[in-house]
């Protein structure tokens, strides 16, 4: 089936298997390998992009289903130098391994979208449907609280 | 936000410091390489078909149908291999383990659900799935063994015929006059300790890719490992091709935890599989198949006695330990309990130890090394056993630890099991701990929380372990060296190329500044290099929390190297004598004048263009160093955790975590942090949530993230981290290694949280994980609850 998808601006066409998902047309057809796929359930939130905005896991969508959509992945977060939200994570180290950290970072940014000045609690919240399994979440916390005062301080 | 106390002051222009490298931003920006991401054209995709079984014959295997299908390349099974490559034998033995054959893919037998049988090659991924629901097998299903307990039982169905039972070896330590001490006891504290099988999880699943070149006769093989060079002498010995032609690569790596510190069977077949085909071949792991094929942790039952005197101090400790190790050894699965049994007497000066130990076959996958490996269980039926005798004795759980802690004079330290604790500072650190809790207002307020019938506990948890893997008398795999290249380039950049394989503990940042401090040069100017055999020198690789203890003091001892080789080259282009010269700020300078200098740069070009050197001298600023530890190092700590439970469901809510670790020397307190809090996090996710669990037929309950409770970002708290320094005499940067601390403190702090919680009920004990209906239930079962 004809698929046609906005991926950070640029437009993606093929000709997929129905059956395949959407983080793989992501990483195979667009080879955009900054989603990352952690599990097959669902639970891990490594696969996370923004689906016209909001945010999705990718591995438990169809290709197809995202025809005519615009996705945003961490490829596109920034195109000149590092977004405020990934300056934050390295500056803090919000990450190790680094393989839940796009989904942790796109999650934080449609976060700071609606809530510029979250708690930590809020934060936490907003990560629940994405997993770390190396930084026990405090430093990432962090980050994102960090990244939410530096964007206010320069009014972005 | 959390409140990070940074009491010790750092102790170079780089090293003690709290920064991150600036220039490296990929794995923020999506362009790190997983091994996923690494594409080769004309890549055929492996699937495995693997046993659903526990224990059974296989009668029949057909794969006709699945061959036939369109888009499949090939298919192998075990019988393809015979002759070729069978068995993978593991590295860390008992004198009297039993060592069963281990094959690549099972042929006529299968011992555990996931085991390996066929492996499909297909154009794609999909197919390849497709191609597995195809294979035919036919199985003739076999008693299984699935609790150890049972298992040690005469009459008990056996994993493996040719072994007489299902032990599969056995290991003893006695110290001491054990009798002795327990009939001086005037108590004995008796407990039985389950410590669970868990998964290691790391986020990226295991992934392997690899590629013959046929024309150089070059074997690459990319994969998710944390030891690229123990994996390429493996591989060698197993395929039969020389070292030299075969380059293994980590590249990014997406954690680890031990899980992927082994040769596994997959590692071994894929390279094969490249070489028979010609092409590119690739397998990506699914969490489903990770959960059941990749090494567990843990999963001990410990039988403990102590031995105490009416005024707490501990004269004997004796464990039996049981130690499931499913039902193949891998690489280190014996040797992890015998860790357990070093370490079981902790921080304290216990005159005698006993500790017998038997592993024990059941038809499950194989434990083997997951963060802390043997120590945290060392720790976690110590320090439970410690806070029920004060609960017997009615004494101070802080007390008791103090009046039995080995005193900071005492060191260094010969143990009942004979290793030599380096230096230790134990009673201060806990002071500190106890201190930055609050731990008399603590106690003050869990008096009036129970007098309100509230459920408030107070657990403590104080450890020592070793790390920095180690001494070559104690024959750790690969030899427990490790080694590193330093180079200045010609236009004084720096490259560091490092045989550890670090994925994530941020040894990039402190190699970085280790070279950037030796060598008087900007930190961002200093790149490091590791994982790829092909470009790092031997190396063994990560684990054992040696990077920067072991691998750091080879950056160390190269920049030293390049440091003196430098000073002679200033000298000479200064024409005065070596000794005079000193390296500041990027220059080396005369100590007479400071105003005759040249820079490293200028150094650096007189080196490679060798035309001003010393008589005598060679070119170039490029130094190798082997560090091999003549100790180990313990490093050690406390924790506090508070908790509260609530009493009609039984959740467990913590209220504060509070860690002081000590681990010596730090380089980097931002990364030290985030190995102590990511340590945390696992220890307290075994402690609440996670657990293995193969049912009666050993099929594996828990077998996805869907059930197995992998804790989220609301399910812990935040940690309030210090440390005390107490360098270690076993390497010269005085570094203890961390990288394992959190996990090891965690847990035992929790539990005994939870217990101190539920001592109005009389509870004296409860298994982990501590899920709400368990403790909810443990509650109601009490009469002192109605
Ligand atoms: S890959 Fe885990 S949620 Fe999508
Ligand atoms: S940084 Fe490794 S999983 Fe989050």
């Amino acid at each position: 089936m004809q698929v046609k998808v906005k991926i950070n601006g640029k437009e993606y066409q093929d000709d997929v298997e129905p059956r395949m998902l959407l983080v793989h047309f992501i990483r195979e057809k667009a080879r955009l390998t900054g989603t990352h796929i952690g599990c097959d359930t669902g639970n891990c939130g490594a696969c996370t992009v923004l689906f016209n905005g909001r945010t999705i896991k990718s591995c438990l969508m169809l290709a197809v289903q995202a025809n005519g959509a615009e996705i945003m992945t961490i490829e596109g977060l920034s195109t000149n130098g590092l977004h405020p939200i990934q300056d934050a994570f390295l500056e803090k180290f919000g990450f190790q391994c680094g393989y839940c950290t796009s989904g942790m970072i796109l999650s934080a940014y449609v976060l700071l979208q609606s809530n510029p000045q979250p708690t930590d609690h809020e934060i936490r919240e907003a990560l629940e449907g994405n997993l770390c399994m190396c930084t026990g979440y405090q430093q990432i916390v962090e980050s994102i609280s960090y990244a939410a005062t530096k964007m206010k301080e320069a009014g972005k | 936000m959390a409140q990070i106390k940074q009491t010790i002051k750092p102790n170079g222009k780089y090293m003690g410091r709290r920064i991150m490298r600036k220039e490296d931003p990929r794995l923020l920006s999506g362009k790190g390489a997983y091994v996923d991401d690494i594409h080769l054209p004309n890549t055929a995709h492996v699937a495995f078909l693997r046993s659903e079984h526990a224990n059974a014959r296989i009668t029949k295997l057909d794969i006709s149908r699945a061959r036939a299908l369109a888009g499949v390349i090939q298919i192998v099974t075990g019988a393809d291999l015979r002759g070729v490559v069978e068995n993978i034998p593991p590295m860390g033995v008992l004198p009297d383990l039993f060592v069963p054959q281990h094959p690549v893919l099972a042929t006529d037998r299968v011992r555990y659900v996931g085991e390996p049988i066929a492996a499909v090659l297909a154009e794609n991924p999909y197919i390849a799935q497709d191609a597995l629901e195809l294979i035919h097998v036919e199985y003739d299903p076999l008693p299984v063994v699935v609790e150890m307990e049972k298992a040690i039982e005469p009459g008990s169905p056996l994993v493996h015929e040719q072994s007489k039972s299902n032990v599969a070896g056995t290991f003893k330590l006695d110290s001491g006059d054990i009798e002795r001490a327990f009939r001086k006891a005037d108590r004995i504290v008796t407990g039985r300790f389950v410590n669970q099988r868990v998964a290691p999880m790391p986020m990226e699943a295991r992934a392997v890719q690899a590629d013959y070149q046929a024309g150089e006769k070059m074997l690459t093989v990319w994969s998710a490992t944390q030891i690229p060079h123990l994996l390429r002498s493996s591989l060698s010995r197993l395929l039969k091709v020389p070292e030299n032609r075969l380059r293994v690569i980590a590249p990014d790596v997406g954690g680890a935890f031990g899980g992927k510190l082994n040769v596994y069977r997959e590692e071994v077949l894929l390279p094969l599989l490249a070489m028979r085909l010609g092409r590119p071949v690739k397998w990506i792991e699914t969490r489903r198949e990770n959960m059941r094929a990749m090494i567990h942790g843990r999963d001990q039952i410990n039988y403990v006695e102590l031995a105490v005197t009416k005024d707490g101090r501990m004269l004997g400790l004796k464990c039996r330990t049981l130690a499931d190790i499913g039902a193949y050894p891998q690489m280190l699965t014996a040797a992890i309990p015998t860790l357990t049994a070093i370490m079981a007497t902790g921080c304290y000066k216990i005159p005698a130890l006993s500790f017998e130990l038997t592993d024990v076959f059941t038809n499950k996958m194989a434990t083997d090394a997951y963060r802390g490996a043997g120590r945290p269980e060392a720790t976690y039926l110590i320090e439970r056993i410690v806070d029920m005798a004060a609960a017997e004795l009615k004494m101070d759980p802080a007390e008791i630890r103090s009046r039995n802690f080995l005193k900071s004079s005492e060191f260094p330290f010969t143990t009942p099991s004979g290793l030599i604790y380096d230096s230790g500072n134990y009673k201060t650190c806990m002071d500190k701990a106890l201190d930055l809790a609050g731990y008399n207002k603590l106690r003050q307020q869990q008096e009036r929380a129970r007098k309100q019938g509230r459920l408030m506990g107070i657990g403590l948890s104080t450890y020592v372990e070793i790390c920095a893997m180690g001494p070559a008398t104690s024959d750790p795999p690969g030899g427990g060296w490790e080694s590193a290249t330093v180079r200045i380039e010609p236009s004084g950049k720096v490259t560091v190329l490092s045989g550890a394989s670090p994925h994530g503990q941020g040894e990039e940042t402190t190699y970085a500044q280790i070279a950037a401090d030796q060598l008087s040069v900007p930190f961002d100017d200093v790149t490091v290099i590791h994982g790829d055999t092909a470009s790092v020198p031997p190396g063994v690789g990560t684990f054992g929390s040696r990077n920067t203890a072991v691998g750091g003091t080879a950056v160390y001892m190269s920049a030293q190297k390049i440091r003196t080789k430098m000073e002679a080259i200033a000298a000479n282009l200064l024409e005065i004598n070596p000794k005079n010269i000193v390296l500041r700020d990027g220059t080396l300078q005369s100590k007479l004048n400071p105003k005759k200098s040249v820079s490293v740069r200028e150094v650096a070009r007189a080196a490679y263009t060798a035309k001003k050197l010393p008589p005598g001298m060679e070119p170039g600023l490029s130094e190798t160093s082997f560090f091999s530890p003549k100790n180990y190092t313990f490093p050690f700590g406390t924790h506090v955790c508070v908790v509260e439970v609530e009493r009609e469901t039984g959740e467990v809510k913590i209220i504060k975590y509070v860690a002081m670790d000590d681990c010596g020397k730090v380089i980097n307190p931002m990364t030290v942090e985030g190995q102590v809090q990511g340590g945390i996090a696992q220890g307290l996710g075994q402690a609440l949530y996670e657990e293995i669990i193969y049912d009666d037929n050993g099929q594996l309950v828990t077998g996805s993230l869907m059930d197995y409770a992998f804790p989220k970002a609301t399910q812990l708290p935040e940690y309030i981290c210090d440390r005390t320094e107490t360098p270690t005499t076993s390497n010269p940067l005085g570094v203890k290694g961390v990288g394992e601390a959190g996990t090891i403190g965690a847990t035992p702090a929790l539990v005994n949280a939870v217990v101190d919680a539920l001592a109005p009920y009389g509870i004296q004990h409860l298994d982990m994980p501590l899920k709400p209906e368990k403790v909810w239930r443990t509650i109601e079962e009490k009469p002192e609850a109605r």
